[in-house]
């Protein structure tokens, strides 16, 4: 429960095991001046409460429901996690390029369900828009063909999904130590026969995604953008990897503050604060402390981290991206977006490659070594790094775990840059419904899971609140 | 003595064994009659009553009753459906069943005859009881919160392991299984190879370490319902 110590503040309760519930809180001086502004995720989910006493082989099919967009994240951390239990450490060639397939194709509906169906909106139609025109539908009458590339690349990463996890939504392809399933060479040619048509229209939208923000730089630029540190898996050679690697952080500028990290030791670098106003932790750096340590993660951190990405199309598209800024860290918020589609062709390369490999019909699907009590395991989701930690008793069963969703690293990012809208952009007291979608915009660079369940009309369920200078609102509005 | 016994089920007239059980004689016939408790091999136990049929209009267990000359038995009329809906959301409501991560799930009796009888949710609230997991055996498990009561497990290590190893206890909604030892499944003689290991028709009794390696499309009810085979037998197409 969140509750002031003034009689004007909304008392609200936990919205529980549901996502996309967030409130802003706007609080002004007494010359009505932006004093404070913050993001708040009101969400309770408890899911690392109620694994515990659970046997760890349903970890990875139990805890990917913590998410019906990228659940396929939630079980290949798990499974990697749980891999290092059953005291695993190199699968078989067939067994991680099957989840690397899983995991590409995750990327494509996700990202490719964000940019089309989410984001679209505010760039065809502008922050301001009329919002009965600035969502999906409005984007399905006047831009058709977008609308319809949209459904169909997220159909085609589904499919993917289906192929090698059993179903499109919460299989169970990836058990400790392996895979259940090869893909069959029939599975292989009918993903085989629609992908020069995703690689066009990957094309497309990466180009869509470049063009928007170079030819809108000088407004994109400082929209809630600020510099930051940035976060990601890192492969042994520098080269971008989603599925797996060693941890590199970098700070604004492009120095390393750490590099090439068995991410089995992360509690010697990350560490996470409590904040006693949102559900969700604040992680940081612990060589930088709270108030310098905090991070990025996601695609924009994942370009910034990266030295190179293994994949023509998209390594091209990176060196355009990091030209940008000098090939320094690119620090614009709103560059998200770009760095999205970056990946996005990235993952439709990837999966070309991968889908002509024979060792993707191998037989040999399982590994067994020798059983361990702790299991850490941790993969780049869509939205950021994920981290699943978990330890199992002598009987099986998990005794503790920890997971830091990628949300929870953006989640000092994220309040940053609602500040910083809130105070380029509130003007008086009232706000407006562009207020309220500036401040959406902001948040939804992110792409942060709690938009997850209105996203699809372009409406967070989002509240926001003017308080004074005594905490008395003002004025709210909202939208639910 | 020997001579078949004839009776009539849904209005076909068929022949049984002398000593066969209605289910077994309409098995026999291509009729299948729902259960969860019965299974071949065990002696039957009648305590689930999802078999239960009409014989000459009265309601009887049909894995307990002997068939008999000039019976009608009626297997599927809508009171009985309705009757057999009732008992599966009991059982769903009654226990702690989450089909959506269960590595039973696709391969479990009870979410398949909820399946078969097309029910989409319990219209009972849900009980959440408070129950526990022995995981105290090396390589088996029993998750108390999916126990059906079926004894199953019971009579297979009674009278096919000559074992014992498991037994009801408590009365009413309290009762559960337990194991013939002081507390834990590890202080039992129970094996990987006895039968009463992989008899369970639920996610209750497991063996460990083997959960979700049947891919999905593969399991036994992902493309054909509980009973299908029965059905599809050929003395059943022959009856139709």
């Amino acid at each position: 429960m969140i509750a002031s110590n003034t009689s004007n503040r909304i008392v609200i309760q936990p919205v529980t095991r549901v996502e996309g519930h967030g409130k802003v809180t706007i609080l002004l001086d007494e010359q009505r001046r932006v004093q404070q502004a913050r993001l708040h995720i009101v969400e309770f989910r408890g899911f690392e409460r109620f694994i515990q006493g659970r046997p760890y082989w349903e970890v990875p099919v139990l805890v990917q429901r913590l998410c019906g967009i990228c659940p396929v994240s939630h079980h290949l951390a798990a499974a990697k996690a749980m891999d290092r239990i059953v005291g695993v450490r190199q699968l078989t060639p067939t067994a991680e390029k099957i989840r690397r397939l899983m995991h590409y194709g995750q990327f494509f509906q996700s990202h490719a369900l964000h940019f089309f169906h989410l984001v679209s909106p505010d760039l065809l139609f502008g922050f301001d828009a009329d919002p009965a025109i600035r969502n999906v539908i409005g984007v399905a009458a006047k831009f058709p063909d977008l609308a319809v590339q949209g459904v169909m690349m997220r159909k085609y990463g589904q499919e993917i999904i289906k192929l090698t996890a059993g179903k499109k939504i919460h299989g169970t392809g990836a058990i400790p130590g392996g895979v259940n399933k090869n893909l069959t060479t029939a599975e292989r040619d009918l993903l085989l026969k629609d992908l020069p048509q995703m690689l066009t229209w990957s094309r497309a939208a990466h180009k869509l995604a470049k063009d928007y923000t170079t030819e809108h730089l000088a407004k994109l630029a400082p929209f809630g953008s600020f510099e930051s540190n940035h976060l990601s898996l890192i492969r042994a050679d520098g080269a971008m990897d989603l599925y797996h690697g060693n941890l590199r952080a970098i700070e604004a500028q492009g120095h390393k503050i750490f590099d090439q990290i068995d991410y089995q030791n992360y509690l010697d670098y990350i560490v996470e604060e409590v904040r006693n106003w949102s559900y969700m932790k604040f992680p940081f750096i612990k060589s930088m402390g709270p108030e310098k340590g905090w991070y990025r993660v996601g695609p924009l951190a994942r370009l910034n981290t990266a030295d190179f990405i293994d994949t023509p199309e998209a390594e091209k598209a990176r060196q355009e991206f990091m030209a940008v800024t000098n090939n320094k860290p690119n620090n614009i918020s709103m560059a998200y977006h770009w760095a999205r589609m970056i990946e996005l062709l990235h993952a439709i390369e990837k999966i070309q490659q991968l889908l002509q490999d024979a060792d993707l019909q191998g037989k040999d699907l399982m590994v067994q070594g020798q059983r361990q009590r702790t299991g850490i395991g941790l993969i780049e989701a869509p939205r950021g790094t994920l981290f699943h930690h978990y330890e199992v008793d002598e009987q099986d069963l998990v005794v503790r775990a920890n997971l830091i969703v990628s949300t929870t690293h953006n989640n000092e990012a994220m309040n940053r840059a609602v500040q910083k809208v809130a105070h380029d952009h509130l003007s008086g007291v009232e706000i407006t419904e562009g207020l309220l979608n500036h401040v959406e915009v902001a948040i939804r660079a992110y792409d942060p899971c709690l938009s997850c369940a209105t996203h699809a009309l372009g409406q967070m369920p989002l509240i926001v609140e003017l308080l004074d200078h005594a905490g008395h609102l003002l004025d709210t509005r909202s939208r639910n | 003595m020997n001579d078949p016994i004839k009776l009539t089920i849904d209005g076909v007239e068929v022949e049984a064994q002398p000593g066969q059980t209605i289910i077994e004689a309409a098995g026999v016939s291509g009729i299948y009659i729902p259960r969860l408790c019965h299974y071949q091999g065990l002696k039957p136990h009648g305590s689930c009553r999802l078999c239960t049929v009409t014989v000459n209009g009265k309601p009887m267990a049909s894995c307990t009753q002997p068939a008999g000359p000039g019976m009608i038995v009626e297997t599927h009329t809508p009171h009985l459906q309705e009757f057999r809906r009732q008992i599966l959301e009991m059982l769903l409501v009654e226990g702690n069943h989450f089909c959506m991560f269960c590595e039973k799930s696709g391969l479990c009796e009870l979410q398949a005859q909820a399946y078969r009888h097309g029910i989409t949710a319990p219209r009972y609230p849900y009980l959440f009881p408070q129950r526990s997991v022995d995981a105290s055996h090396p390589d088996i498990w029993i998750d108390h919160n999916r126990c059906i009561l079926c004894a199953r497990c019971v009579r297979a290590s009674r009278d096919l392991d000559g074992k014992n190893v498991f037994q009801f206890v408590g009365r009413g909604r309290h009762k559960q299984v337990a194991v013939n030892a002081r507390a834990r499944l590890a202080d039992t003689t129970v094996n990987l190879t006895d039968r009463a290991i992989g008899i369970c028709p639920v996610g209750a009794l497991l063996k460990k370490r083997v959960g979700y390696q049947i891919p999905i499309g593969q399991r036994s009810y992902d493309h054909q319902s509980i009973g299908a085979e029965i059905e599809k037998s050929p003395c059943s197409a022959s009856k139709k």
